[in-house]
């Protein structure tokens, strides 16, 4: 059976009754993986009160960190600072030096675009490639999809559509996920992959940026953080008894 | 000859606080159809209400199987009726009424 993920939905972490209503929701949609972004000096025992809300909801909590930068100095820092602390890194965009630095690092899982500026979208051809080369994903958020109305939503799926298009032709895997606060806005995995036709996503693609892409991602990411964790392709299988 | 249209139900679930008419969730669709498509496109829908159980909040509608995707995007665009928020999801989709009540009543079930 598909595994479906939500890699970033944006549940109110310290409204504990909000929080239980919309992992709630989004194992009875279909989910059995989440995402939530947290702040960067979250404690761990926040993290795992987090994640027991979230087992006892049938979901498996994913720690994620958003990071906005205003240069990609800060961007550096911040990835030196936090890459150990969360399972999944995402860096928002704003300008081009910062997203040309995001899809060259490797430490970046997945990027993201400001969604109210359609010129502030930079990925290009090249960025394409950085992002190909050093295995980022790009992210698609589907609550502005279904925020949005009239003309921003047409700029919106015209962006989409020509940013799918370059992540195909350069094999950047793509990321649909909800991005959404309000449980109103929550949808189905069908039903994302119903509106990913939109900007020109067949069903099978759209149904592995739900599934396959972000379990790579989060299964990448927790073999790297175990302690059993030496380099890619090599790992401790057995510790000498002291 | 004529090829014979083939048809697709979808049993939706409507989710929100308040209960509406008929009406509302039928002009709610046809917008959403028409704000993402056009007429041009709402033409070549085949759109027809089965039913609508209020109680329920539950609705069966019909369309052709060639628009399917089409619809099923439109339905799960909608956001709000009037000025309430409402979101709408596909259950199930099936060729025959039959078989639609029966895997809703499959599912019903675990």
């Amino acid at each position: 059976m598909t595994k479906f993920v939500d890699l970033h939905l944006c549940a109110p972490f310290r409204n504990v009754e909000q929080l239980r209503k919309m992992v709630k929701k989004c194992f009875e949609l279909g989910y059995r993986l989440v995402g939530i972004p947290l702040p960067p000096m979250i404690e761990l025992d926040e993290v795992e009160r987090l994640r027991k809300i979230c087992s006892e909801a049938g979901l498996d909590l994913v720690s994620r960190l958003d990071i906005t930068p205003k240069s990609a100095n800060e961007l550096l820092a911040s990835l030196r600072r936090l890459r150990r602390k969360f399972e999944v890194v995402s860096v928002l965009c704003a300008s081009k030096t910062i997203a040309r630095q995001a899809a060259k690092d490797r430490r970046v899982d997945v990027l993201s675009f400001p969604v109210a500026k359609p010129r502030n979208r930079f990925f290009d051809s090249a960025e394409a490639e950085l992002a190909s080369a050093s295995s980022s994903s790009l992210e698609i958020d589907m609550a502005s999809l279904l925020s949005l109305e009239g003309f921003l939503r047409i700029r919106l799926i015209s962006s989409l559509r020509r940013e799918v298009a370059i992540a195909k032709s350069f094999h950047v895997p793509v990321v649909i996920s909800s991005g959404t606060t309000n449980e109103y806005l929550l949808r189905g995995p069908h039903d994302y992959s119903a509106l990913a036709m939109l900007f020109d996503m067949d069903s099978s693609l759209a149904f592995s940026a739900l599934s396959e892409v972000p379990l790579s991602i989060v299964e990448r990411n927790r073999l790297k953080l175990s302690p059993d964790f030496v380099a890619p392709g090599l790992r401790v299988v057995r510790r000498r008894d002291p | 000859m004529i090829r014979r249209v083939k048809k697709r139900y979808l049993a939706l679930k409507i989710e929100s606080v308040e209960s509406f008419e008929e009406e509302d969730i039928k002009d709610a669709v046809w917008n959403a159809v028409t704000q993402l498509f056009g007429e041009y496109g709402a033409s070549q829908a085949g759109l027809f209400w089965v039913n609508y159980d209020r109680q329920r909040k539950e609705a069966v509608l019909r369309c052709s199987h060639k628009a399917l995707e089409m619809i099923h995007a439109s339905i799960v665009s909608v956001t709000k009726i009037g000025d309430k928020p409402v979101a709408m999801h596909v259950l199930r989709v099936s060729g025959t009424l039959r078989a639609l009540k029966k895997k809703l009543k499959d599912d019903s079930l675990i």
